[in-house]
């Protein structure tokens, strides 16, 4: 081990959850709409339209079949277009919230679908609209769900992040490849995967901590 | 008043068309306790549906109170919703609001100020007996109270009309009577029209006042309930009352007049 494990790994952990809080902002601001879409416009549902669903979810199966090294490297355009620059974890944001809203998409839309269609009736029978009932009813009445699933997108990114570090975006991954791997430093490898395999620890309990309480008055069970 | 003339409504299904309702025509007086009795699959529940359009019908018109529900595009039909309450057999409560937030819900649908809500929340609870209760959540409440919080949710916006599709059948008698009772007294406090699906013949002796008996999708016979019971003209309608809403096989070689004294010995 040597003096400068502490100062990298600081460095290092602040980029990852750097890019880790803004991934998950801006999977969650793409993800939310385009699950919540994949619920309502399905046939008879609340925003009934058939052939958009279909598109969508086709969309969404595509982006989902990369792997994820490709489709950040295919999305790295992109980053310099909005961002200007292609490295740094700044410019790694943009591949890694557009390559994991896809993912969260499906997690938002199985948690929509867990609400009873007798609720969203209920709603409509008291003249609510389709804004109306996706805010008021099927995102409260999910919202456990909704939370665990945005749990584990975090958890994905966090592993995206690792991926893209390899390729430029510093954090932790970049850490590991740069020190552990091109210059022999086991201290630095093995603190690096410590401190993620804590890090996505941390998430899971206060995601299922978050969960639990949401669910504290809804069920009288567990 | 409801009128409704010529409502005819078919699903289809991938083995085929299903016809659910034909023909049908109806009137139901304001202020009337207005039940619909008929065997599993008649259109009991597809034809309530079809009255705030939860089910779009094929052809024919609903008239509410002079509206004509079957003619609205979707704002209007929105609107109209608003005063028509709806109640269900699994209570459709919300589970993330509490008893007060569920019974706020059509009041901030219908834009009402923050206060007014307050004030009408408590005011229906109390008409319902559920003031104690104001801040649970479902979850935390027996069947009879949950169907409570359903009826209040309903009348929260001053419907003319409350449908009710088996309100109380998942509920145990002593509960479907309180209920019941409740739903009367309502009737007579707020004069609104009650519509009500029953499968349950003490449901219908009890609190309605007319009925239609429905028939694969035909309404075979109407008319006050005394006469229904005292005087069924068609074979439907002889079944249903001999049967107490269970399927005639079920109570093979039951007199058909014997159904007090039998429920009493079961
Ligand atoms: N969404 C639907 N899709 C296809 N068929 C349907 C649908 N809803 C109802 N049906 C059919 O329409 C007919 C009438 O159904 P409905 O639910 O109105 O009967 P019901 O009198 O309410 O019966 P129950 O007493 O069992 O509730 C039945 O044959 C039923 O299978
Ligand atoms: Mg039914």
């Amino acid at each position: 081990m040597q003096a400068d494990l502490f100062p990298l790994l600081a460095t290092g952990l602040g980029e990852t959850l750097y890019m880790v809080a803004l991934a998950t902002l801006f999977a969650i601001l793409l993800g939310l709409p385009l699950g919540v879409a994949l619920v309502v416009t399905e046939p008879g549902h609340i925003l009934s339209a058939p052939r958009l669903n279909r598109v969508l979810g086709t969309l969404v199966n595509i982006t989902r079949s990369f792997p994820t090294l490709i489709l950040i490297v295919l999305l790295l355009p992109l980053s310099r277009l909005l961002v200007g620059t292609t490295l740094g974890s700044t410019a790694a944001v943009v591949p890694l919230a557009i390559g994991s809203a896809p993912f969260l998409a499906r997690l938002i839309e199985n948690s929509l679908k867990e609400v009873d269609r007798g609720k969203i009736e209920a709603a409509q029978a008291m003249g609510a609209t389709p804004a109306e009932i996706i805010r008021k009813v099927m995102i409260p009445e999910s919202l456990a769900s909704l939370t665990l699933g945005v749990t584990l997108a975090i958890i994905t990114i966090t592993g995206f992040t690792a991926t893209a570090g390899a390729i430029g975006a510093g954090g932790l991954g970049s850490l590991a490849v740069r020190f552990g791997y091109q210059r022999y430093r086991t201290d630095v490898m093995v603190a690096t995967v410590v401190v993620l395999v804590v890090l996505v620890e941390l998430v899971q309990w206060g995601g299922n901590r978050i969960a639990r309480r949401i669910n504290k008055n809804r069920h009288t069970f567990g | 008043m409801i009128r409704i003339t010529g409502l005819s409504k078919a699903f289809l299904t991938p083995s085929g068309r299903v016809t659910a309702l034909q023909e049908i025509n109806l009137t139901i007086d304001k202020g009337d306790i207005f039940g619909i009795i008929g065997f599993s699959g008649a259109g009991k529940s597809t034809l309530l549906r079809c009255l705030n359009r939860l089910e779009e019908p094929d052809s024919g018109t609903i008239r509410i109170e002079g509206n004509e529900i079957t003619r609205l595009d979707k704002v209007q039909l929105r609107e109209a919703r608003k005063k028509i309450g709806m109640i269900f057999q699994q209570f459709n409560l919300f589970e993330s609001r509490t008893v007060f937030g569920n019974v706020a819900f059509p009041l901030e649908i219908a834009g009402y100020p923050k206060e007014r809500i307050r004030e009408r929340v408590e005011e229906i609870l109390e008409l319902v007996e559920l003031t104690d209760k104001i801040a649970s959540y479902p979850a935390q409440l027996s069947g009879g109270q949950k169907q409570r919080v359903g009826i209040a949710r309903a009348l929260a916006n001053k419907p003319d009309v409350l449908l009710s599709d088996e309100a109380t059948s998942s509920l145990d008698p002593k509960t479907t009577w309180a209920i019941l009772n409740l739903l009367q007294d309502i009737n007579s406090k707020l004069g609104l029209t009650i519509v009500l699906i029953t499968h349950e013949m003490d449901v219908l002796r009890r609190i309605c006042r007319n009925a239609a008996v429905l028939d694969a999708g035909e309404i075979v016979e109407t008319g006050p309930v005394a006469r229904l019971i005292a005087n069924p003209q068609q074979k439907t309608t002889r079944l249903f009352l001999a049967s107490d809403g269970l399927p005639a096989a079920a109570r093979a070689g039951h007199d058909p007049h014997g159904g007090e004294e039998s429920r009493d010995a079961g």
